[in-house]
């Protein structure tokens, strides 16, 4: 453990530290920060709690909120104190832009050192970062936290995947840092260039941007020879470094002394009892640049009950399976990609590389699952695809409660990502076939 | 035994176009080609003068390619000629995967193709039955 002294803290102590800070934030959100006041006004809810359990009666914070006040409307401090911005993906509209003090900056990389801590990683240890560098929070937020352990930090961001491999071979690469599905054509592209990954010093991978599953972590482990882990985080709140798994691979532990972790019912928004899934909410205890009162992040999780063998006292989330705004209806099933991820890892002869399709037949929507046929398959008798492809579609079936039409494409046909995969295609505005 | 090339294709205008012209391009001359499809995606299998140039080729060209060992077998241009063949290998009880046949311009005989499950024991049989069995250099030359 990086910071033992808090990881491993006393419940009730943590529990009253995270209500002295919470005070605090509501506080100075109230004071500084317009969006809070009006939402607290208008509510007619003081910006105080008596206990924990006070939080779930005040406002939620959501990314169109953040949208509204772009850039800096949100920002508590004034920009002199900012020492630096990111920005969130885009991936689902208009950017978000979030701002870091200096005190931030440096409780995000205590929160990475515990990260990479958390992975087994110390200061011997040599980080390949292949996350993007830029407004994306990934590349330097793994590269702060690498850098406060005492390791050695790589930086060298995304892409040009034939020189990660090189250098991952020359500068002695113990743990790599990227997303899950950049892991894995990491590893498919050593395998081209001859270099086999078991053969290299690598032997830990903190993955994360991006849900994925049990089954996807075997195959990368396997691939690559390491130990693999699972990061979660997310630019609203804070950057990777918001939740960790520990060695144990049993949820991640969310860094409480910094974060209040909520999961509520995404219909009603009232909180759950612990162990059901919901909608993960967080709020910020510590942010001094942007801090977030309830922030809605559209990620499915929920609390994992019980203590960790590993010691730490953080509560932990399950791995999030899928967001709200991924999810798909499918004839009426809630279907995330991230259940079709899992069910193709577990298959042979697939690759994990898939794509769903979304187009109109007629008025219908039609969905189609796209599959890459593994390199290691004899497809020369056309019985042997259709077994495969038959596997596919009952195991969907049988896993997703809904029956979806597979089709089985090229080896290597669907685009690969050096960042966040692309698995849902949706073609339904674009004409019918 | 003879070496076949098989290209798992995605059912796509022009792909089929692509794969041959790659071949062309490295200068490999095909003797067969066959088409087995389904309603989204087929395989091409190919019999051709130089297989693992072609299969460079293709690889290159960013196709996938598996090479699968046939049975090549010399069948008379005559009625029941290949009733003949297939008796032969009923006889040893292996099953027939699928089978094609092209034809040796100006001869008198055919070209035979076969996937078996069991390749060695039907080579056997088919020789003793006195049926011709053509290596690889019979099948990959030109006949012309």
């Amino acid at each position: 453990m990086f910071q033992p002294e808090v990881e491993s803290m006393v419940r009730a102590e943590l529990d009253s530290l995270q209500l002295e800070r919470l005070n605090a934030l509501l506080e100075r959100a109230y004071a500084n920060v317009p969006t809070y006041r009006e939402k607290f006004d208008s509510a007619g809810t003081r910006p105080h709690v008596d206990d924990l359990a006070g939080l779930a009666g005040l406002p939620f914070t959501v990314k169109d909120d953040l949208r509204a006040a772009y850039p800096y409307g949100m920002f508590a401090v004034p920009l002199h104190d900012i020492v630096r911005v990111h920005s969130s993906s885009g991936t689902t509209g208009q950017i978000t832009v979030v701002g870091y003090t200096e005190g931030d900056i440096s409780r995000w990389a205590d929160m990475m050192a515990r990260t990479i801590a958390c992975a087994g990683g110390t200061a011997d240890d040599v980080v390949q970062i292949a996350y993007g560098y830029g407004l994306f929070t990934g590349g330097l937020g793994v590269h702060y936290g690498a850098e406060r352990l005492g390791a050695t930090a790589i930086p060298i961001s995304g892409g040009n995947t034939k020189r990660q491999v090189q250098v991952m071979k020359d500068f002695g690469t113990t743990i790599l840092a990227c997303t899950p599905s950049y892991a894995v054509l990491i590893g498919e592209t050593a395998m081209e260039m001859g270099i086999d990954p078991h053969d290299l010093p690598l032997r830990a991978g903190v993955f994360g941007a991006e849900p994925w599953s049990d089954n996807m972590r075997t195959q990368i482990e396997e691939m690559l020879g390491i130990t693999a882990i699972d990061i979660y985080g997310l630019s609203e709140v804070l950057g990777p470094g918001v939740a960790s798994e520990c060695l144990e691979k049993h949820g991640l532990h969310v860094n409480e002394d910094h974060f209040i972790i909520e999961i509520v019912d995404p219909e009603t928004l009232l909180p759950v009892p612990d162990g059901e899934q919901g909608e993960v909410v967080f709020t910020t205890l510590t942010k001094e640049g942007i801090p977030v009162i309830r922030y809605r992040t559209r990620d499915i999780s929920r609390i994992i009950p019980g203590e960790c063998q590993c010691g730490r006292t953080f509560r932990r989330m399950e791995r999030v399976t899928g967001r709200t705004d991924d999810m798909l209806i499918i004839r009426g099933v809630n279907v995330f990609p991230s259940q079709i991820e899992q069910v193709l890892a577990g298959i042979p002869g697939v690759a994990p590389h898939y794509q769903v399709v979304l187009s109109k037949r007629g008025s219908m929507d039609h969905v189609e699952v796209h599959v890459e046929v593994g390199p290691e398959v004899a497809f020369d008798e056309i019985k042997t695809l259709e077994r495969l492809r038959n596997r596919v579609a009952s195991e969907i079936a049988s896993t997703l409660a809904v029956s979806l039409d597979v089709k089985l494409v090229e080896p290597k046909s669907i685009q690969r990502s050096e960042g966040k995969a692309k698995r849902v295609v949706d073609l339904r505005n674009e004409g019918s076939e | 035994m003879v070496m076949q090339l098989t290209v798992f294709l995605e059912n796509s205008p022009g792909r089929l176009a692509g794969l041959t012209r790659a071949l062309g391009n490295a200068g490999v001359n095909m003797r067969a080609l066959m088409v087995a499809d389904t309603a989204e995606f087929g395989v091409v299998r190919i019999i051709c003068d130089r297989p693992e140039v072609a299969r460079g080729a293709l690889e290159g060209a960013g196709f996938s390619v598996s090479v699968t060992t046939v049975i090549a077998v010399e069948v008379p241009d005559r009625p029941g000629g290949l009733a003949d063949v297939l008796e032969v290998i009923g006889s040893v009880d292996a099953n027939v995967e699928y089978a094609y046949c092209f034809v040796e311009p100006g001869g008198n005989s055919a070209i035979d193709i076969f996937r078996v499950d069991d390749a060695r024991t039907v080579t056997d049989a088919l020789r003793a039955a006195g049926i011709r069995v053509l290596g690889e250099d019979e099948v990959y030359a030109s006949g012309s």
